[in-house]
């Protein structure tokens, strides 16, 4: 170019100038329709995305768990209840430095290197803004003291409540309720998910899982409004959730404690039951285990322990433990052979201290090895004579034995809410044949007779036979749960056995009153216990081999190791004329029915039989003949 | 010298005439700019109210922020250009002392130095005033020049351009050196810069669009990346993005209602009340209300164009055509970035968004504008 200087043609610039402005103006116009496109775009062609969006930001739907029923027990105290728990949780957006929040909250509450990088790594965890990651559950006072004095310095931390199951009778009511825990993903799979949505615990066993929806309830819904740093502004829409129903046992917690405390250090169980509903009074195992430690989270160390321990914390032995029942079935056998005439009341025979069968040189002895002379069937339930019923049990045949003690629940679980607990067996022909593939021996017979040999039998089964023959025949199902939310709940079900008949109602009493001799007689087994007893009673004692002895040996307990000492049983009801209460007792390796069994029954059967509840039981009499 | 510029502007065709002059004239105010200005203030405060939590408050601090700004304006509008004209040499090379003061011994925030401050009197921003002294320095040195410019000329201007802008962009301010550099270059397109020129230049690019990669900070980097996938991070870096287009989206044809935006009520559209106001103004306000800022917007840039196509002076015209378009850069790379067709660059959509400095700028560029237009009729007497 020319760079002379030169004049300027104005004329020329000047419409150069409005050429540019004209089309810098076209394009000024091009660009806003562009913008408006862009917004036609967003605002109309994608209007229903981006509502769904924006509505998806600020719309939550979070369930609202229903709060666990409580259980309690029949005087009204509390068993299962709901704790407030504490958790950490920590909103990232709100601390200005997380490093330094997290050296802090390390220092406060003392935590190891592990703890403190998994707490780390929770901080980190990707979420949406303001939305609170879980620190730490389950604090303790002394970390929820130490975390409220230093709030100052740990912004964006804070302590939400939660609630959790708990149990104030701890290993006292443990067996019976089992226990609620967290809920794992396999519960899950039981259960209808969105009914726990919100949901932590779950009942694992006992009352507690056969319950489970009844104390569950139904979840609620709750539509929320949140801003972006998640606080809750307003409700939207809700729907409350059903709360748990309440559950009252027939449980006694005081009588459970007599119970735990009168079965000491033993290994054993006890059981029970008022005959008139069935209620379950008392229903102990022992050694027991605290349910709450499963709640928090149990830590391995303590697990390893109730699940190996040779004591076995961890089973229900009222329900799972099959003990043979020993002599404590006598009655029942005496009675089957008054039904089926093999005996009669004044028929009686010759015992020598042993007995024999037909074309066999075995010796079935008596426990008492010089014999008790001459037995009727009073005598023999009083002394416990095994010798008469050996020939009585010869006498009947297992084919009409098994079908009359079916009667009594032997052989089958007829409690009403407690599914997991255990047939026992009573044994026949033909069990024999499918599960042992021989035939049956008539010696298997003899055992049977005095409730060995095959007989297995669960402490809840014996304490429910003492309930039929407290009742003369009348059946009433076992239960634990008394009424729901204040409902009684059904007193009988599909599963009700037929109540048992015999042909001369006088049968009921021979057996009894040989029983309540048993007790109050100078003769009988367990006379040690009717010192200073304020009632009358029914009862009789049991002791069940564990190891078998051979002929001519002798049994000595102090030889035998403590596992193979025999089990202590005694079962019974009282009072006898107006029967209130009806019990099973097994101490395992603990010796003599007599000498241990007997006097812890007295215990339980002293607790509760108040003057207040016998007077009571009298009035009652009175009024219904 | 000064006679000569003053020859050259002689007789113009176009404003040959004697006009009647109103009052409103005679105190140097522009009628139909001033009464668009005053509209999108106006509405703004109200968009205001409602992006910063219905706090009145704030938009009283606003409202003061833009009085002092319209007050500048009137000042403005009453210096003569011709004088404008004759300072701009002196406020360029004091804008550039004191951009060079900014990356000496300047103060800023999030690893940006943008301010300079005289501690307990106040702080401000120095590329604020290289937005008014870039095309007045510009136009000051083509209006003397034979137009279309000469490769000297355009060599010259490009200088004169560069080196304000390298500067900002080093604080960083990736917005402001992109409104800097666009008024600089306004001037030179509309001085009559050839089409083939226009046209080698875009090319060029384009072409080195990649190259800038390179010269980007990671932060500017991850802005770019974003807004080519904002879905990739949507919790960070994308929030910002996705909130806004969610915002604008779910506002549909006729908005949710003044103060009933769930997107800018509940606090999930970031930076509401600065540079995202006009997500709050499209969800509460639907297209019904975007379309009307949109139309003030065109409404002021067109008698901003119509000015400049009036004014007597060549530097009058290049100055007042610069101020015009840049003013429209920033409405549409405002818009552009919060409805996602543009990275996200720090440009507050003109008038609407909270903030004092740039209101005062963009206000005291009107108030040239006014002047342009006002004192034409003196030339004539």
């Amino acid at each position: 170019m020319s760079e002379k200087r030169t004049f300027k043609n104005l004329e020329l610039e000047y419409r150069l100038f409005r050429e540019r402005v004209f089309v810098a103006f076209a394009f000024v116009v091009l660009l806003m329709l562009v913008l408006i496109g862009r917004m036609l775009y967003l605002q109309v062609y994608q209007y229903d995305i981006y509502t769904t969006r924006s509505d998806k930001n600020r719309m939550h739907v979070r369930a609202m768990p229903p709060t666990r029923g409580l259980i309690f027990d029949r005087e009204g105290r509390i068993l299962a209840e709901n704790l407030p728990s504490y958790n950490l949780t920590f909103v990232r957006e709100q601390a200005k430095d997380i490093p330094a929040v997290i050296d802090t909250l390390a220092s406060v509450l003392e935590l190891d290197e592990e703890r403190t990088e998994e707490i780390r790594k929770q901080a980190y965890s990707r979420r949406r803004p303001f939305q609170a990651a879980l620190l730490l559950s389950q604090l303790d006072e002394k970390q929820i003291a130490s975390i409220s004095v230093n709030r100052y310095r740990l912004p964006g931390v804070s302590i939400e409540a939660q609630l959790i199951r708990h149990y104030p009778y701890g290993p006292l009511t443990a067996h019976v309720l089992g226990y609620a825990s967290r809920i794992s993903e396999k519960d899950l799979e039981k259960v209808d998910r969105s009914q726990y949505s919100g949901t932590h615990y779950i009942g694992k066993s006992g009352i507690e899982r056969q319950y489970e929806k009844e104390l569950h309830g139904e979840v609620g819904v709750q539509t929320v409004e949140t801003n972006a740093r998640g606080r809750v502004l307003s409700i939207l829409s809700e729907e409350l959730p059903k709360q748990g129903q309440s559950l009252k046992l027939h449980l006694d917690a005081e009588l459970q404690k007599v119970a735990t405390q009168a079965l000491g250090g033993f290994r054993g169980a006890l059981v029970a039951i008022d005959p008139k509903t069935g209620g379950i009074l008392a229903m102990v195992s022992t050694p027991s285990f605290d349910p709450n430690l499963f709640v928090s989270g149990i830590d391995t160390d303590t697990y390893r322990y109730l699940i190996t321990s040779d004591d076995l914390p961890m089973f229900n032995r009222t329900i799972r433990g099959k003990y043979p029942p020993a002599s404590t079935i006598k009655a029942f056998m005496g009675l089957a052979g008054l039904e089926h005439g093999v005996v009669n009341p004044t028929s009686s025979i010759y015992d020598p201290g042993w007995y024999q069968l037909p074309n066999d040189d075995r010796l079935y002895r008596n426990w008492k090895r010089v014999g008790h002379g001459r037995v009727n069937l009073k005598k023999a339930i009083v002394v416990s004579n095994d010798t008469y019923f050996y020939d009585l049990a010869y006498n009947l045949g297992i084919d009409r034995i098994h079908p009359f003690m079916s009667q009594f629940g032997f052989g089958s679980n007829t409690a009403l809410d407690i599914p997991q607990a255990s047939s026992g067996l009573m044994p026949s022909r033909d069990w024999k044949k499918v599960h042992r593939k021989l035939p049956w021996f008539p010696g298997e017979t003899l055992s049977v007779g005095i409730g060995q040999g095959y007989w297995l039998s669960t402490p809840l089964q014996m304490a429910t036979s003492m309930v039929l023959l407290a009742n003369r025949g009348k059946w009433v199902q076992p239960r634990i749960v008394e009424s729901v939310d204040n409902t009684p709940i059904y007193k009988t079900s599909d599963s009700l056995p037929k109540d048992i008949k015999v042909s001369d109602d006088s049968y009921w009493d021979q057996v009894i009153n040989a029983m309540v001799a048993v007790v109050h007689s100078k003769e009988g087994t367990a006379r040690k216990i009717s010192n200073g007893i304020r009632y009358t009673m029914a009862g009789k004692t049991g002791t069940a081999q564990v190891k078998g002895i051979k002929q001519n040996e002798k049994y000595d307990a102090s030889k035998l190791a403590e596992r193979h000492r025999d089990h202590a049983l005694f079962v019974g009801f009282a009072p006898l004329e107006n029967p209130q209460i009806a019990l099973a007792v097994v101490v395992e390796n603990a010796g003599s029915g007599s000498g241990v069994a007997a006097p812890i029954a007295r215990m339980i059967l002293d607790a509760y039989l108040t003057p207040e509840r016998l007077a009571q039981g009298k009035e009652q009499q009175e009024t219904t003949p | 010298m000064s006679t000569q510029d003053f020859m050259h502007q002689l007789p113009d065709a176009t404003h040959a005439f004697r006009r009647p002059v109103g009052w409103f004239e005679r105190i140097h105010l522009d009628f139909w700019l001033l009464s668009g200005l005053l509209l999108l203030i106006g509405g703004g405060l109200f968009v205001l109210y409602s992006a910063a939590g219905e706090s009145i408050h704030e938009v009283q601090r606003q409202g003061v922020r833009f009085a002092f700004a319209l007050i500048v304006m009137f000042i403005i509008a009453q210096l003569d250009p011709r004088m404008l004209q004759r300072w701009s040499p002196v406020f360029y090379l004091g804008g550039a002392a004191l951009l060079i003061g900014v990356l000496l011994i300047g103060v800023g925030a999030k690893g940006a130095q943008r301010w300079l401050a005289i501690p307990g009197l106040f702080r401000f921003q120095p590329s604020e005033v290289m937005k008014l002294a870039m095309p007045m320095m510009v136009a000051w040195y083509l209006a003397h020049r034979p137009l279309p410019p000469g490769w000297k000329h355009l060599l010259v201007s490009a200088v004169i351009l560069t080196l304000p802008v390298l500067m900002i962009a080093k604080q960083p301010d990736l917005g402001t050196s992109l409104l800097v550099a666009a008024a600089g270059l306004f001037v030179v397109l509309l001085a009559g810069l050839s089409w083939k020129l226009i046209g080698g230049f875009v090319a060029l690019g384009i072409a080195a669009l990649p190259a800038l990669w390179y010269v980007m900070r990671d932060y500017q980097r991850q802005r770019v990346l974003t807004f080519l996938n904002p879905e990739s991070d949507p919790l960070g870096a994308g929030w910002n993005i996705i909130q806004s287009k969610t915002a604008i989206g779910s506002g549909g044809i006729y908005g949710k209602g003044w103060l009933e935006g769930t997107q800018s009520q509940l606090e999930f559209l970031p930076e509401r009340h600065t540079d995202f106001i006009i997500a709050v103004l499209a969800e509460e306000l639907g297209l019904v209300g975007v379309c009307a800022i949109l139309l003030l917007y065109l409404l002021i840039v067109g008698r901003g164009l119509f000015i400049a196509l009036s004014a007597p002076s060549t530097y009058g015209r290049l100055v007042a055509g610069s101020i015009t378009l840049t003013f429209f850069v920033y409405v549409f790379v405002n818009i552009g970035m919060v409805s996602g067709l543009l990275p996200v660059v720090g440009v507050p959509l003109p008038l609407v968004s909270f903030g004092g400095t740039s209101s005062v700028t963009l206000l005291a560029g009107f108030g040239i504008l006014m002047s342009i237009h006002t004192h034409r009729t003196l030339v004539h007497k």
